[in-house]
């Protein structure tokens, strides 16, 4: 390879086979010293498991792997430490009840004092301009800040190649810019960075170059400044995108979904608690809730689809009807129905079958029961109607759960809730996970489900999303909700602002707050 | 070559209904290797326990008269088993079971009506109940690990038996042995026909039926599926945990105290110190080998039963220790737990790989 001397990294024909399906089929690219490469592709196109075969968790079966020009063989992540490779995961690795000090001292390969180890990681803030306390408990740090101590953590070997997995899937665009400058210093100290996102025009802005794979392969290689983001995306899922449809001249009816003075205690000591939350949803509306995640919103929906009822009936209202006290099943009762954001486990049973699965949450409103007796034929030709309504992908009603991919088990939770005809829908991350063919039908299906008049909750993290199908919108931030904020007329600075800015960094939020008022 | 375990894509189902199979096999063959390097007769020992009692029809009533505790017993804690509630006390709640109708039988003592037997099965079903409702409020409102509990609260049972046994419930006219009086022809079960067998047998295969029925086709046994195999799914379909273990504990504990008093009232006809016999734990290996499955627990039942028998018939045929078929009723749930890894991974042998790029 003529380019193979000087690349920081150079892949060639790695491959790596799991039962039944193939990871990765021949895949080749180089990253060049100082360069930030962009790793695109959808959930399952074999990212994840490249990089874990660039840090050494995994071995391909066939394949090579060269850093600065040189063979290697990356036997285990401390090899790959060892050969200048940092890798900061989309999941962190953090003791909560310990110091930021502590958790990097427990990460290190080699063993130096604290005092030492202080004094390297102050360098290493003061060189990056990063904010963090050494002496704070991870508890009580924001999930920006504990970002950081993963990337301080990587950053103190002085990598020569930082891996990056979605590092932004958890922070309010203005700690995404803070970070950008973070890994633009550290491109221009000659550090490759090698960047796996979704986030398309996160790359556009980042990004010197992109690899895109689809079902494992390399499909393309581009300069992601020259590209659009629609451009890479439909590279990204080989074919064209999707709109949404949405009438343009929606109207809404009343006030069907009422959300008033709802606080709820958190029930563990990591949890947030819910302060005063107070909101409406009108018959045909769909209502966005944007934050960072761990601000109360897997509270608030456990709170709205009553997997956690609260003391006051009246804080939540479907139609007048006071249902703050009922659980689940008896809220659907009275026309809520919910999908969460985990489907395995939480949304489905993952060793129970499809149609057990519809019984699950379907069985009263479909009426499935009979004197205590469930009648499984009723269920099963429900769950068949739910495969055929939502195009779901499965060997039958019979398959387990755990069967399906994560984009079509979503598509059979929403299509079990959305065929029930809700009243009000409260999603959370609907496609968290999912391909984007599969996330612009779920898309769709939300919207159409408002058309038919029920009042709709989407909890998000994705900003995009939210800003592409709801209507209305809050922010949550450490438990509250924010004002409601018309779709169209707010901007992705104010949302950013309202999500907590630059968490743990009250300095930077009130320069944010500054320009966006001088501005 | 070396081995590997490799993940199905599915669990097997044909694996599911093999490894009590595997396992029964597998006891066999190691439990003769072990009783031959003994010095006993190893093939001998597995005939006289695992083929004598299933092959002598005159052993066939003492295996349903065993075989029926056990039924009763794992079904209970089947339903504990599938809510992942983990009752390892239910020889407490059958001991319990066993004195609260012991207790009907004797302040009913010298009198004569249909309705003492009865009463005496209820007041050993609610024994029974209230003894696991101690684990069950310990675990739901102190969160209190159930094993520790109701394991412990075996021996209290134990203990409370050997007072009463020795104190308040003496036999008057019983020259001082620590037992009960004799029950009377209205506090015991009748026998069945000319057998010996009492009328709890088949009571005992009925209430496994009806454990099928509700298990497989009702919403109360679907919830119990549900909270063992995912609570927060269970939740989020409006099932409440507390009260699935409250149900689980509770049906347990019925079933268990039921148990003791057709044992009581059964083979038994008055309580002895000698009441538990270990009917309670090994019920938990008749509930795994039969996979949790109220059909299974039946078969499950009578293979346990067989090594009852068979380990009284080898202990006076070939001299084998009394601990021997406690031996292989253990190597049975070893042997089960140890082939069950098979339901989900598939054994691959492979070469060594060959390192280097192509």
């Amino acid at each position: 390879m003529s380019d193979g001397a000087t690349s920081r990294l150079g892949l060639k024909g790695i491959t790596k086979a799991f039962p039944g399906v193939l990871a990765n089929d021949d895949v080749s690219f180089s990253v060049a010293p100082g360069e930030i490469h962009a790793l695109l592709g959808e959930n399952g196109a074999g990212k994840s498991t490249l990089v874990k075969m660039i840090y050494g968790i995994m071995q391909p079966d066939a394949g090579e792997i060269r850093f600065d020009g040189e063979l290697v063989h990356v036997a285990s992540p401390k090899a790959a430490r060892a050969m200048g490779v940092g890798m900061v995961f989309q999941h962190f690795s953090l003791f909560e009840p310990m110091t930021v000090l502590e958790n990097i001292a427990l990460g290190l390969d080699e063993a130096i004092s604290y005092a030492d180890l202080e004094a390297r990681i102050r360098q290493v803030l003061a060189t990056y301009h990063l904010a963090l306390d050494p002496h704070r408990i991870v508890a009580t740090l924001s999930v920006g800040e504990r970002q950081r101590i993963e990337i301080v953590r990587a950053l103190l070997l002085e990598p020569r190649l930082l891996i990056m997995d979605e590092p932004t899937s958890v922070l309010t665009p203005q700690e995404v810019a803070q970070l950008f400058d973070t890994l633009r210093a550290l491109a221009a100290r000659g550090c490759s960075i090698l960047y796996i996102s979704h986030k398309l025009h996160e790359i556009v802005e980042l990004c010197d170059k992109a690899t895109i794979l689809r079902g494992g392969r390399v499909v393309a290689e581009c300069d992601p400044r020259a590209e659009s983001s629609r451009s890479m995306a439909e590279m990204m899922i080989g074919g064209s995108l999707k709109e949404i449809e949405k009438s343009a001249d929606r109207q809404f009816g009343a006030e069907r979904f009422i959300v008033d003075s709802l606080s709820l205690e958190a029930d563990d000591a990591f949890g947030t608690s819910l302060k005063d939350i107070g909101f409406s949803v009108r018959a045909g509306e769909i209502f966005g809730v944007a934050g960072v995640a761990g601000n109360g919103q897997n509270e608030l929906m456990l709170a709205l689809s009553g997997e956690r009822p609260v003391e006051n009936a009246d804080a939540i209202g479907i139609d007048g009807n006071p249902v703050g006290t009922l659980d689940a099943e008896k809220r659907r009762r009275f026309g809520l129905c919910a999908v969460p954001e985990e489907r395995n486990g939480h949304g489905a049973v993952p060793v129970f079958s499809l149609s057990d699965n519809a019984i699950l949450t379907a069985r009263t409103r479909k009426n499935m029961v009979r004197m205590g007796v469930i009648d499984a034929g009723l269920a099963e030709n429900y769950t068949n109607e739910v495969i055929d309504g939502f195009d779901v992908k499965t060997t039958g009603a019979q398959a387990a759960a755990s069967s399906l991919s994560g984009g079509n088990l979503q598509k059979f939770i929403m299509g079990r809730e959305i065929m029930q005809a809700p009243d009000v829908l409260v999603v959370s991350q609907p496609t968290w996970g999912v391909d984007a063919g599969a996330a612009a039908a779920i898309h769709q299906e939300i919207v159409d489900l408002a058309a038919r008049g029920s009042a709709i909750v989407v909890i998000s993290q994705d900003l995009d999303e939210l800003m592409a199908i709801s209507d209305t919108m809050a922010v949550m931030n450490e438990g509250r909700l924010s004002r409601t904020l018309a779709v169209g007329e707010a901007s992705v600075e104010e949302i950013g602002l309202l999500m907590g800015g630059v968490h743990g960094d009250p300095e930077a939020t009130a320069d944010y707050t500054g320009a966006s008022h001088a501005a | 070559m070396r081995l590997e375990l490799v993940k199905r894509k599915q669990p097997s189902r044909a694996m599911l209904y093999l490894t009590p199979v595997f396992s029964v096999l597998l006891t066999m063959v190691f439990g003769a290797t072990i009783f031959s390097l003994l010095g006993y007769d190893g093939p001998g020992a597995v005939w006289n326990i695992f083929f004598v009692p299933a092959l002598d029809p005159n052993k066939w009533q003492d295996l349903g008269i065993k075989a029926a505790p056990l039924i009763l017993i794992a079904i209970g804690l089947s339903v504990c088993f599938r809510a992942n509630v983990w009752n390892i006390g239910a020889e407490g709640q059958y001991v319990i079971g066993g004195l609260a109708g012991t207790g009907v039988a004797l302040a009913t003592w010298q009198m004569e009506g249909w309705w003492i037997l009865p009463l005496m099965c209820l007041a050993g079903v609610a024994g029974g109940m209230l003894y696991a409702a101690i684990p069950a409020f310990l675990k739901t409102k102190l969160n209190v690990n159930e094993i520790l509990t109701s394991l412990m609260l075996t021996y209290v049972s134990v203990q409370l038996l050997y007072y009463l046994m020795r104190g308040p419930w003496k036999d008057p006219e019983g020259f001082n042995f620590p037992q009960s009086r004799m029950f009377t022809d209205s506090q015991m079960l009748p026998e069945i026909g000319n057998s010996f067998v009492h009328y709890g047998v088949p009571i005992a295969f009925l209430v496994a039926l009806l454990a099928w029925f509700i298990l497989s086709k009702t919403v109360f046994g679907f919830e119990i599926r549900v909270v063992g195999a995912a609570p927060n799914a269970a939740r989020y379909g409006g099932f409440s945990r507390p009260r699935t273990i409250w149900a689980s504990l509770l049906t347990a504990g019925g079933l268990a105290g039921f148990a003791g008093i057709l044992e009581a009232a059964g083979p038994y006809g008055q309580m002895v110190p000698q009441f538990p016999t270990g009917y309670g734990f090994t019920a938990i290996i008749v509930a795994f080998l039969g996979r949790l499955h109220p059909v299974g627990i039946m078969l499950a039942a009578i293979i346990l039963a067989i090594s009852y028998v068979g380990g009284e018939i080898a202990q006076s045929s070939i001299g084998l220790p009394n601990a021997a078929s406690g031996l292989f009723q253990a190597m049975m749930l070893f042997f089960l737990l140890a082939t069950d890894i098979l339901v989900n991974y598939r054994i691959r042998f492979s070469g060594v790989r060959s390192g280097g790029a192509a």
